[in-house]
């Protein structure tokens, strides 16, 4: 979107929401919302209604868990207090704009965000999917069961504490005669190692 | 009078039907579908973990892996993101060389639908003929990158190298003389270009082969007219994009609403439905075969006229040249730096969205500066259409179904990620 656009969209967005929202701010051409979770099923339903804004169509959703991230504040949270962060990515098809939107559980250890499926029909299986993936409770959702995990799997596997080579290992075990779970049996290995650099790293000193 | 209940049904994951590992729990009330409950995660591989702990180019690959059948565009989307975060220009050619493939996919990704779909529905012939389209569109994938599926062509910056001088030769074989070879191997003297212009010639009149066997044929009509209708504002709610969105009457493409690369310099025609039912979302992917074809030749001739580079020349994202990096101390440090720690990324986070075959392929990234993204999303637009299957069934028979999994164009390696 051109910087006009998204400037008169933050503008509307700042008349219309009021002091409901926290933040708007404005990188790499796309606009980013930060909203209270307590407001969030109005602020939904004002952003698919009004018609300045008439954002119909829910994209993605998806959790983040800020952890382990390289700053000590994001969002202007510690990051020790926020952990969870849940991101829309809403699209209007009318006004063809785009805008993300995102809410931080208030909870680390029970986080729990309220559902918007009565806004967007989409949003089912994307909670779902971070019901399974990161453990976001999704209060009033109709159905929240796991999703690509498997039938009976313990843990969230995306939070940031998950091992990549996980807990539990399967195979068929011949005396059983069925596919049996076992402890895993490979060690994680880090090839190329996780580097953050300084800024100006590599450029000539001026 | 005897007792009548509604049974439970497993559908998959082993049904030829179901396109992969789809397993169905349907609840049918004699043959018609009450209820149906899909079960996905079957090929879950958690690419996205997996991402986050490998750098940036070396999950290129991962996005081939995604919707295996239109994997140049996954890795677009990829690439795109990551470019958005670095802000770096690509050079035009490698813009254009990006549209002419990501087209070329989209064609792989068509034929391979309507093959699919028919073959469901119970017509054996296009699968075939299909298929003898989709060996051309290969070559021409093995020709760019070496490898017929899974090409890892795309890099951040561009593509990996520029188009082949020639194509390679079929060989005599216990099967086909030399002069059958020599016949096989016609269209294949030029360059890649050739090839692909050769191919955009002929490609029109196969279209027109597939749509004598089914667009009037009576059977096919009975099986897709008035099944899986969604309407407009519906269809909006449930997250449906590209050729399910297009097919319900919306006039929405990304590739005109929010152009990406040269796609406001070529020219192309969105076709769009009226009725939102399975037959219309055949008619607007037919279509879309023969917009691509008019956009590849358009690329084809650009890029004949335009040579240059097709990377980007910033050695800290891209490798340099092998003969600078053996020449040149300084290169040879980017080499070392790039191949053993990877690109660094600024901090931030975004999201970079491409008209994929099925609809929006998104890749949303968040960076904390390292050579790895913090987070990587994908968003695939099979698994918002999946996620309406049950709305979409409710009320159809069992062979209904079969139809509307195959309108989906549902591919399982990127719903389940």
């Amino acid at each position: 979107m051109t910087n006009s656009r998204l400037e008169k969209l933050a503008a509307d967005l700042q008349r219309i929401l009021g002091d409901r929202q926290i933040d708007i701010s404005c990188a790499l051409g796309e606009l980013t919302l930060l909203v209270h979770s307590r407001d969030l099923p109005d602020i939904a339903e004002v952003l698919r209604d009004h018609q300045d804004l008439g954002f119909d169509t829910l994209i993605d959703l998806c959790g983040v868990d800020f952890s382990e991230y390289s700053t000590d504040t994001h969002a202007g949270y510690k990051r020790e207090d926020r952990r969870f962060a849940v991101v829309y990515h809403l699209l209007s098809v009318k006004h063809n704009h785009r805008l993300r939107v995102r809410v931080f559980a208030e909870d680390n250890e029970f986080p729990m965000v309220d559902s918007v499926m009565p806004v967007w029909p989409s949003a089912n299986w994307f909670e779902r999917e971070a019901f399974d993936l990161f453990g976001i409770i999704f209060n009033n959702h109709p159905d929240l069961r796991r999703i690509l995990t498997d039938y009976g799997f313990i843990g969230n596997p995306f939070r940031k504490d998950f091992p990549l080579s996980g807990h539990v290992e399967m195979r068929y075990d011949p005396d059983q005669k069925r596919v049996v779970y076992q402890p895993v049996t490979i060690e994680p290995r880090e090839i190329t190692p996780y580097v953050i650099r300084e800024e100006q790293y590599g450029r000539e000193e001026i | 009078m005897a007792e009548i209940r509604n049974y439970t049904m497993n559908f998959g994951p082993q049904h030829p039907a179901a396109h992969g590992v789809l397993r169905l729990v349907m609840e049918l009330d004699g043959e018609v579908i009450r209820r149906a409950d899909p079960h996905i995660g079957l090929l879950h591989r958690a690419t996205e973990k997996l991402a986050e702990n490998k750098t940036y180019v070396q999950s290129v690959p991962y996005m081939d892996r995604l919707d295996y059948v239109s994997m140049m565009v996954n890795e677009h989307a990829y690439v795109m993101a990551i470019e958005k975060l670095l802000q770096i220009e690509v050079p035009i050619r490698a813009q254009y060389i990006r549209v002419m493939f990501d087209e070329i996919t989209r064609i792989l990704n068509h034929l391979l639908w309507l093959g699919a779909h028919a073959l469901d529905v119970g017509a054996m012939t296009v699968f075939l003929y299909a298929f003898r389209e989709r060996e051309d569109l290969m070559d021409c994938y093995e020709a760019v990158s070496g490898a017929r599926l899974h090409a890892a062509y795309y890099r951040p910056g561009g593509v990996y190298r520029d188009l082949p001088d020639n194509m390679p030769q079929y060989q005599p074989s216990a099967i086909h003389d030399e002069k059958a070879t020599r016949a096989r191997n016609e269209n294949r003297q030029g360059s890649l270009l050739d090839f692909i212009e050769d191919f955009t010639r002929r490609f029109p009149g196969y279209i027109d082969d597939y749509e004598a066997l089914l667009t009037d044929n009576r059977i096919w009509k009975q099986r897709l007219v008035d099944i899986g209708v969604v309407s407009p504002d519906r269809a909006k709610a449930l997250g449906f994009t590209g050729p399910m969105l297009r097919g319900s009457g919306v006039e929405w493409d990304l590739r005109k609403k929010q152009p990406y690369e040269v796609y406001d310099q070529v020219d192309f025609d969105i076709p769009v439905g009226a009725n939102g039912d399975c037959y219309d979302r055949y008619l607007v992917r037919i279509e879309e075969m023969r917009q691509s074809n008019h956009i590849i030749k358009q690329c084809v001739e650009w890029l004949r006229k335009n040579p240059g580079p097709v990377i980007t020349d910033n050695h800290k994202v891209a490798p340099p040249s092998r003969l600078a990096m053996k020449q040149n101390m300084e290169e040879m440090i980017h080499h070392f730096k790039l191949f053993t720690e990877g690109m660094h990324v600024p901090r931030g986070e975004a999201y970079a969205a491409v008209e994929h075959p099925k609809g929006e392929f998104g890749i949303y990234i968040v960076s904390d500066g390292a050579n790895k993204p913090y987070r990587l999303k994908i968003r695939a637009p099979g698994f918002a259409h999946l996620a309406a299957l049950d709305e979409m069934t409710k009320g159809h028979m069992i062979a209904d179904l079969v139809a509307i999994i195959g309108t989906q164009d549902i591919v399982f390696g990127e719903i389940d990620r």
